[in-house]
């Protein structure tokens, strides 16, 4: 039961671009990402997307579709109506490299600059013992498929370039929070760091993130804003700053 | 634009030229393992990734990865995994990588909970394990179904922590490991018959990039992208296969592949995406269109033992297994796979030619959606199907390669080519006929770690003399990339790839004969002729085309090399099924095949495979060895 529908794909570099009005064929079925597939294949052999898992999985294949942040692999094609003009661009917030493929390093430099892990040093490999309902809530946090939806929407940075520096968005919000969650984590302060470096202050909980996650992590309820409150708890409750002290500690020698 | 840029001379070649002591290609569980290991060696190590970091095929990965910590069943070690894994393999797995697997995945597990893993747990805080084909215990360490994904982002995060180490120390991340994100190798360089570097392109702007190194890890995975249908991301393309195969080492047992039993079937677009086998360790069973539950008339022999003939003793296992025979849902991956193909063959099949899997009679919804929350959603969204109303439908879809290029068990290293390694799905011997679901994780882990021990002892023993990287290799490098621009031709890569993946479908795929293979082999032959006049449109910044026309000579050299060995074997064991030859045959048990490139052809050679040493031969009921050995080998004992 294939139909043709109408694309209007986005192609250009770093410095010119245009969009493109393509006719395709769509099967039953299919998803965003199949039908690109299908132009490349016989239309633009040379059209960059990115993608690989084409199952949700890996994160790859980010883009704007109709204005919105999606992964293509995950957005049914009938979604749209018979009729309607389906215009795909690449991730707004990041540098385009080419036609849907934006360059995404700025994640990768965050990244590099929450501290890692840090377990127990009395405790060996095979000794750690934990409670499933206390792993439970980094685990929601380590479904992420680091897609950078989140990021890409997110107002703080989307139309702010110069935020981008002392910003480091939802999903590094959520590492923050995984490892402040993690119950044998012994590094102390992450949510006032996340507070004074990381620009979690600036997130005025508009939600926005949390809408376009694929693998539907509540980021704000279940992050961010606990990650506020304890901010603000911490400074205030002399018994849990105590607590925070014996078991945890500053920095990383 | 200037046309003709092959041919030219060295010191008119513009690339970026780096040096290191290992280059890991390949960035999935194998190839960060390897690194890490290499690293905590002292040594400074470049991380190839064909995508972004953190994208490999690795983290689509779901079940879990088995491991003998009896967390779950104490009865369970590492000689129990041992068995499982060669009975899975129908006895050709080189025994010393099973036996090195066994007995060290447990540690390689527990070393990922002190680099932050968060494995679902047991009641008593240790990691949770599940059940799964082909393995006695509950024995996968697990999250939910997205253990890939877990063990992947554990990895890179332990790189980025040891990076931050050496910012802290030395002012710099990338002092000793450095990671380049969407670059493909082309060419292993070599000076004498030893590995001097490696050479390719970034994807993004197609600029050339040369690694003198004198050590060389392949972690580059696996091939499913030479099949029409399966599981596998485009990046499955056989390039460590090719490489290996280019630079003069062999492969191992290339007519082995795994398709998976339960790919999806619907819609036509998701034709192949992977249904985990959880599904079946957690209770889902499958049926054929008449409601039958099937599976009961596929026990082979050589698992009568092991299996419940009947629903209600298969039943009764799911809560006690000591008392029980397992569900034939849980035979290992091939046997599952033929009974499918078969049911569909004989009229038997769902809707959309697969069959039924169900898990909503079994387990509450709340429970498939904790246990199998992306299945959950996968067919969902997917599919629009609910899993915990509604069965499945599924069908085999290729998955796996158990061959790969032949390596020392305990170092790694690949055989004929000094300073070349290779770990993961890219090596071969492990797994023998057919690999268990839940010990490709663990291989990873294994035999990453291995290879980048392997690769670090052997730079040391080079004391600091680095074999040379010679202008005309750079030149050869060089002309293979810049080839597809240069050529006249109006063939179309995606084509040609479709094509491809049609042939081995329909002529290399579950069940083999001789007359197919033969024909597969012309038309393979007539792929690479038409394969010489691929043009390639546009220019080389982010080209998918381009970058096709590259991946595609790996293709073709991994498909012809399954079927020449597909060819030559004339029996049925594991993923190798000939409809010709029905039987398996203890006389093939005892020869692997090597496959070697001869610059113009690929060449098949049978060698004798090892004998099983007599300690490991003695985990074994006489009874059970009779099945697979023959009576000259046993009576002989274990050399």
């Amino acid at each position: 039961m294939a139909r043709k529908v109408k694309m209007r794909i986005w192609r250009g570099d770093s410095k010119n671009g245009d969009f493109k009005d393509v006719t395709v064929e769509a099967n039953e079925g299919e998803v965003v990402l199949d039908v690109i597939h299908r132009v490349q294949a016989t239309q633009m052999s040379d059209l960059a997307v990115r993608w690989n898992c084409k199952a949700g999985k890996c994160g790859s294949c980010s883009m704007e579709i109709n204005g919105k942040p999606r992964l293509a692999c995950m957005t049914r094609m009938n979604m749209y109506g018979e009729d309607e003009n389906i215009t795909v661009t690449p991730l707004r917030a990041f540098p385009v490299i080419k036609d849907l493929v934006t360059d995404v390093s700025f994640n990768y430099k965050k990244a590099m600059e929450v501290p890692a892990f840090e377990g127990p040093e009395d405790l060996k490999p095979g000794e750690y013992r934990m409670q499933q309902v206390d792993v439970e809530r980094s685990q929601e946090f380590r479904k992420c498929i680091e897609c950078f939806l989140c990021q890409d929407t997110c107002h703080v940075i989307r139309d702010h370039e110069e935020n981008k520096k002392s910003f480091a968005g939802p999903r590094f919000f959520i590492r923050i929070a995984e490892l402040d969650m993690h119950p044998l984590d012994r590094l102390r302060n992450r949510k006032k760091k996340a507070q004074e470096e990381h620009g979690l202050g600036m997130c005025n909980i508009t939600k926005c993130c949390t809408e376009v996650c694929p693998e539907h992590i509540k980021i704000t309820d279940n992050a961010i804003i606990p990650m506020k409150e304890r901010v603000v708890d911490v400074k205030y409750d002399p018994v849990r700053w105590l607590g925070s002290k014996i078991r945890k500690r500053e920095g990383i020698e | 634009m200037a046309k003709a840029t092959t041919g030219i001379k060295a010191s008119d070649i513009k690339f970026d030229r780096y040096r290191f002591d290992v280059v890991v290609i390949g960035a999935g569980g194998a190839g960060l393992r390897a690194a890490v290991e290499a690293r905590q060696a002292g040594l400074r190590v470049a991380i190839i990734c064909k995508s972004l970091f953190g994208k490999a095929h690795t983290v689509m990965a779901e079940g879990g990865a088995a491991a003998a910590m009896g967390n779950v069943n104490e009865n369970d070690g590492w000689k129990v995994h041992f068995r499982d894994t060669m009975r899975g393999g129908k006895f050709l797995n080189n025994w010393r990588m099973a036996e090195l697997h066994a007995k060290e995945s447990p540690d390689r597990i527990w070393e990922l909970e002190t680099w932050g893993a968060l494995f679902d747990r047991t009641k008593d805080g240790r990691i949770s394990q599940r059940n799964f084909g082909g393995h006695e215990y509950p024995r996968l360490a697990h999250v939910g179904d997205r253990t890939g994904l877990e063990l992947i982002r554990t990895m890179q995060q332990r790189i980025v922590a040891m990076q931050q180490k050496d910012k802290k120390e030395f002012g710099d991340a990338e002092k000793y490991i450095k990671v380049f994100a969407e670059l493909t190798i082309t060419s292993i360089l070599k000076d004498g018959d030893k590995v001097s570097g490696c050479y390719g392109y970034w994807r993004e702007s197609g600029d050339e990039v040369l690694f003198e190194s004198p050590a060389v890890v392949l972690a580059t995975g696996g091939i499913g992208k030479s099949f029409k249908i399966t599981s596998n991301s485009w990046e499955g393309t056989g390039d460590g296969h090719a490489l290996a195969l280019k630079a003069g080492s062999a492969l191992v047992d290339m007519e082995f592949v795994q398709f998976h039993p339960t790919g999806m079937v619907w819609p036509p677009s998701v034709r192949g995406i992977l249904v985990t086998e959880s599904v079946r360790g957690d209770g889902g069973v499958l049926t054929n269109n008449k409601g039958e539950r099937f599976m009961f008339n596929y026990i082979p022999e050589v698992f009568k033992d092991k299996y419940a003939d009947n629903e209600a003793e298969a039943d009764r296992w799911y809560k006690d297994q000591n008392n029980n025979r397992r569900p034939p849902e849980l035979l290992p991956r091939d046997e599952v796979a033929r009974a499918i193909n078969a049911e569909v063959k004989a009229g038997r099949g769902s809707e959309h030619s697969g069959v039924y899997l169900d898990v909503s009679k079994r387990l509450p919804a709340d429970e498939i959606k904790r246990r199998l929350p992306s299945m959950w959603h996968q067919f969902k969204e997917l599919a629009d199907v609910d899993i915990t109303e509604q069965p499945m439908e599924v069908g085999p879809t290729c998955h796996y390669v158990m061959g790969g290029v032949k390596v020392d068990p305990d170092t790694a290293a690949a055989y004929g080519v000094p300073g070349l390694f290779a770990a993961g799905e890219v090596a071969g011997g492990m797994h023998g006929s057919n690999r268990l679901g839940g010990n490709s994780l663990s291989d990873l882990l294994v035999f990453g770690r291995r290879a980048g021990a392997g690769a670090a002892e052997y730079v040391k023993g080079l004391k600091g003399k680095s074999p040379e990287v010679s202008d005309k290799e750079i030149e050869k490098a060089h002309d293979h990339i810049n080839d597809p621009f240069d050529r006249d031709g109006n063939e179309n890569p995606y084509a040609l790839q479709q094509e491809l993946q049609n042939i081995t479908q329909d002529l290399v795929g579950i069940i083999r004969t001789e007359s197919e293979l033969k024909e597969s082999l012309e038309k393979i032959e007539s792929i690479r002729e038409r394969s010489k006049k691929v043009r390639v449109e546009g220019g080389k910044l982010f080209n998918p085309g381009f970058h096709l026309a590259i991946d595609l000579e790996n293709m073709l050299l991994v498909s012809e090399s399954i079927a020449r060995s597909a060819l030559e074997r004339e029996e049925s064991r594991g993923g190798h099924t000939r409809d010709d030859y029905p039987k398996m045959d203890p006389e093939w048990r005892q020869y692997n095949h090597l496959t070697t490139w001869s610059g113009k052809k690929v060449e098949i050679e049978a060698e004798k495979a090892k004998m099983l040493p007599e300690e490991l031969l003695s985990l074994f009921e006489m009874d059970e060895l009779k099945k697979y050995f023959t009576e000259k080998e046993l009576a002989k004992g274990g050399k």
